[in-house]
């Protein structure tokens, strides 16, 4: 194979042993969500407190792009605060698992590696605007969820 | 003389396409027929031919072009008609593929006859094209939406549709003659004659048999009968609905607009006839015209030769593929009952991954729930691999997706 690789060792391990995978039963957030061309679904589930992300579980069918994806990013945001979260780029997630090269290559693909980020950025955003009556401190998430790709 | 796979071999100059290099100079291995086929020379300058010498609308004008453009676009409806061995071409009406098709049907015949608490049948292994235009019709009407289901041979089990029809209430009988999943080739002469005992309507989804084997509407005796130019060697954009005149003539139209007119006035408007009744607007002249290409390429080769080859490639890749450890087929053993689609999985490896990796080595197959969710779920998974053949295949490229295979199981450890 040649190209930039996306079956790294590290992609592979973690499609094997995802990590922060299961239900939170009764989670602050849940949220639901589906690639609709190729029928993966992924539930995220979140407890906040103080403002924090104090615990992150998902669950779900996916390729081993998704699976990767879904556990460094739940990884990555456990313990961050709300407010670093709704900041949080696709690139930083990308770059952790050298995938940055599939938002040019793989339209398709790159789906796979963001839908988790996007459930997680509909996820937080729902959760503003119920908790807030001023949902303008959900800032642009919905818009940017729904951007992603 | 040529031997058999020669001849097909042969054919594959016809296919600009096929000569070119993928991914790391890889040579293009194409399986994914059942999504869409490749397009012959001759289809691809048919289609040029019309916009650079005769590009005009049809029906409408008496000038030179005209006359030559509709000559070319009413030949392709004779062209079809004798293809399928249907004695009155006005039968033929062209839509855009089979998914408008299941749709005109839905809703011009559907919304008249189909009422509360009538029954409309389906079969578990459709695509979302002969699920979805039923739920909103059953829907509407308050009609109900029921299924054959599949046993774990991937065949239909005929004994629910006996207790259907035992109903009183079941108005149409609505399946597809080939999976586009499993590649099940449905036992069409059966269910059609249980329909006819009952008095019920048949529609038949053709996309996935036309395309490889021989077809007589004038023996099937359906009602309805649709599929896809795309998926035939022909251009996208073009699809045939082929229905009883005596039922066209009652239907009510699908869209309005031009052509389909006899004449209007401002609160009302009597229809044309067959089959221009239900082509309003210009239609698309330019991939009609390339279709009647298609389908003259595909009975020059003969369509039971077509059948032998795909059935001779499908035994080979089962064969193959049976000795991968780790490999799950979907679908009847029995390859006779089959057409050249197969579906599987590997391991638990993602069919994505499977069908990114494989990529590198320059085969294309599809992964997905191939719009059959309902499959997917009955065989539950999400998602399958399908590699689906067609004419211009070969038993090495068979090879090289078997050794592609084994590099899925190198890269995951399997
Ligand atoms: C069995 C079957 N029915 C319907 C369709 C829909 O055909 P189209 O997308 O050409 O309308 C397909 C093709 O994907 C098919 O395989």
């Amino acid at each position: 194979m040649s190209g930039d690789p996306i079956y790294t060792e590290m992609i592979i391990e973690y499609s094997r042993n995802p990590s922060n995978f299961g239900k939170i039963a009764d989670a602050h957030i849940h949220q639901h969500d589906a690639n609709p061309l190729c029928g993966d679904t992924i539930d995220l589930y979140l407890n906040i407190e103080d403002n924090k992300i104090s615990e992150i579980k998902f669950d779900g069918h996916g390729c081993a792009i998704c699976m990767a994806c879904s556990s460094v990013l739940t990884e990555m945001i456990k313990g961050k605060s709300l407010d670093d979260v709704k900041k949080f780029d696709k690139d930083e997630l990308l770059s952790e698992l050298g995938l940055q090269h599939l938002v040019k290559t793989s339209p398709v693909r790159i789906k796979c590696a963001l839908l988790s980020l996007k459930s997680l950025k509909f996820g937080i955003y729902s959760y503003f605007v119920d908790k807030m009556k001023d949902s303008e401190s959900a800032g642009n998430l919905n818009e940017e969820a729904a951007n992603l790709y | 003389m040529q031997s058999t796979a020669d001849a097909f071999e042969d054919l594959r100059k016809d296919f600009p396409v096929l000569n070119r290099r993928v991914r790391d100079n890889k040579k293009l291995v194409y399986f994914d027929n059942a999504a869409t086929t490749q397009k012959p020379n001759q289809v691809i300058d048919a289609i040029s031919d019309y916009y650079q010498n005769y590009n005009s609308n049809i029906h409408r004008a008496v000038h030179a072009l005209a006359e030559e453009s509709t000559e070319a676009f009413e030949n392709t409806r004779d062209i079809v008609a004798k293809f399928l061995n249907i004695e009155d071409s006005r039968e033929i009406i062209f839509v855009r593929g089979t998914t408008e098709g299941i749709n005109l049907v839905a809703y011009a015949w559907g919304r008249d006859n189909v009422k509360e608490g009538d029954i409309i049948v389906t079969t578990e292994y459709e695509h979302h094209s002969n699920i979805v235009p039923w739920q909103l019709l059953t829907q509407e009407k308050k009609a109900q939406l029921k299924y054959i289901d599949i046993d774990d041979n991937g065949e239909l089990m005929l004994d629910q549709l006996d207790d259907y029809l035992s109903t009183g209430k079941v108005k149409l009988v609505t399946f597809s003659h080939m999976s586009n999943v499993l590649g099940t080739i449905s036992p069409v002469e059966k269910i059609v004659s249980k329909c006819k005992s009952a008095g019920v309507k048949v529609l038949i989804d053709a996309a996935q048999s036309v395309p490889h084997m021989k077809v007589n509407l004038n023996e099937i005796g359906c009602d309805f009968f649709v599929f896809s130019g795309h998926k035939m060697l022909g251009p996208t954009g073009v699809g045939v609905l082929w229905a009883k005149k005596e039922i066209l003539e009652k239907m009510s139209p699908f869209l309005g607009g031009g052509d389909m007119i006899r004449e209007v006035h401002k609160y009302e408007t009597t229809w044309n006839d067959l089959p221009y009744k239900f082509e309003a607007g210009t239609p698309n002249i330019a991939d009609v015209i390339g279709f009647a290409k298609a389908i003259e390429y595909l009975e020059k080769i003969g369509m039971d030769n077509i059948r032998n080859h795909e059935l001779e490639l499908t035994k080979y890749a089962l064969e193959e593929m049976k000795k991968i450890p780790g490999l799950t087929l979907y679908g009847t053993k029995e390859p006779e009952k089959r057409g050249g689609v197969i579906s599987f999985n590997f391991n638990d490896v993602h069919p994505h991954d499977v069908g990114t990796i494989i990529d590198k080595d320059g085969v294309a197959i599809r992964s997905g729930h191939h719009c059959a969710q309902v499959l997917m779920e009955k065989l539950n998974v999400a998602a399958t691999n399908r590699a689906s053949f067609y004419i211009y295949n070969t038993k090495e490229e068979i090879d090289v997706l078997i050794a592609a295979l084994q590099n899925v199981a190198k890269v995951f450890k399997l």
